[in-house]
């Protein structure tokens, strides 16, 4: 037995699916149902069932087979069409299952492909120096080590506050630069220091959907915040995942 | 209906961008578990666990220790923003552990020919890292009985 992952909804491609290979190693399909084209592939029952996918989710390694597998096939499904990347573990029992679902929600798709259409996602991650200014001066000795001791903890405090204070107006500002030249923008919590094996503290995750029109302007507005001495990764293009979300106007 | 259509060449050659192996696996999995189109297939997973697996990668991928803090409030709780405050709770007792034998020392007028407090505070070198008490005999036992087996 077998059953149909369904990796994305597109407009348009009807006679080329991705190559792949899918989560399953399958070779993906193309579920069509009127304009919209559905990226399926066909998996094993026993490898995607509840008790399976519920198995699979326990397990990192498995996890990220799956993750890059599903991001693959969309970002090769997204090259050419406008697409609306679906998340993982979206299983149906047969085709005609994924076609009833799409006929049903043909109006929300068509609104979502639309708002994505001739725009990628583009991840920014900044990065600067968070870390608190050396104290500028010794408290005033008031003679009693426990006072000064809690004058310098509150230096400490106070320098760090400050530091969060910088790191944050520095994240926003620059959001708000990149938001201003992109069609969306979303913010992502930023991922920890450990991750990305930097020394510097990430301040700003964010993701932008911009206008194919927009790149060389949003990649300038980049450039101009790197400039300024932050630290800038930019990812991408992305399929429009974070921007791709039905029953929104 | 399943596509088979004409064969069309160059389908084997990838968007440029597309560099799926360097893609940074936290990258892809804040999109692919966070993102994308909710609907409700016919086989159930759970959005909590899938929310919940968010929560277990974060603390197996992204940060052990502070995922719970990462949870409720980043910026207000990530204490490595200063690495130096890392052990900021243990500096804190051994300091006024020292500055409650300073100022008792210091009452007995034992400290007129001492060395400055202070001074001896701040030039207190950086704690080294010490080994957790927390540390779980159990894994070390089965790594090193797995590297035993591989030295077999």
């Amino acid at each position: 037995m077998s059953l149909v992952w369904l990796y994305a909804v597109r407009h348009g491609g009807a006679d080329r699916p991705p190559a792949g290979p899918g989560v399953d190693g399958e070779r993906p399909r193309l579920v069509v149902e009127g304009p919209l084209v559905a990226v399926v592939g066909t998996v094993r029952e026993e490898e995607f069932d509840e008790a399976a996918l519920a198995r699979a989710m326990e397990d990192l390694d498995r996890i990220e087979r799956l993750a890059r597998a599903h991001h693959a096939v969309i970002v090769e499904a997204a090259a050419e069409e406008p697409t609306a990347p679906l998340r993982l573990a979206t299983v149906y029992r047969d085709d005609e299952a994924v076609a009833r679902m799409l006929r049903e929600r043909a109006a929300e798709f068509a609104q979502v492909l639309e708002r994505v259409r001739d725009r990628q996602e583009w991840g920014v991650k900044v990065y600067v120096d968070a870390k608190p200014e050396a104290p500028a001066e010794e408290p005033a000795s008031s003679g009693k080590p426990g006072t000064a001791y809690l004058l310098r903890r509150r230096a400490d405090r106070d320098r760090g506050a400050q530091a969060r204070e910088r790191a944050r107006a520095v994240a926003d500002r620059i959001d708000e630069t990149l938001a201003g030249v992109a069609a969306a923008a979303h913010r992502m919590r930023p991922q920890d220091a450990r991750l990305s094996g930097r020394a510097q503290e990430m301040v700003l995750n964010a993701t932008y959907l911009v206008d194919a029109e927009a790149e060389e302007g949003f990649r300038a507005a980049l450039a101009a915040v790197e400039a300024d001495g932050a630290t800038v990764e930019l990812t991408g293009p992305w399929p429009p995942f974070s921007f791709a979300t039905l029953g929104e106007s | 209906m399943t596509t088979g259509g004409l064969p069309v060449p160059g389908r084997t050659a990838r968007p440029p961008e597309h560099r799926q192996e360097s893609t940074n696996l936290a990258d892809i999995l804040e999109r692919v578990l966070d993102k994308g189109i909710v609907i409700a297939g016919d086989i159930r997973v759970n959005l909590l666990d899938i929310e919940l697996l968010t929560i277990k990668i974060r603390l197996l991928v992204a940060s052990v220790d502070k995922a719970r803090e990462m949870g409720i409030d980043w910026w207000e709780h990530d204490p490595s923003l200063s690495s130096g405050q890392r052990d900021l709770n243990e500096e804190n007792r051994r300091l006024r552990q020292r500055i409650g034998d300073l100022e008792a020392a210091r009452t007995r007028g034992e400290l007129e020919n001492g060395s400055a407090p202070d001074a001896e505070a701040e030039s207190r070198p950086e704690a080294q890292p010490e080994s957790r008490p927390e540390a779980q005999p159990e894994p070390v036992r089965r790594r090193s009985a797995r590297a035993r087996e591989e030295r077999e």
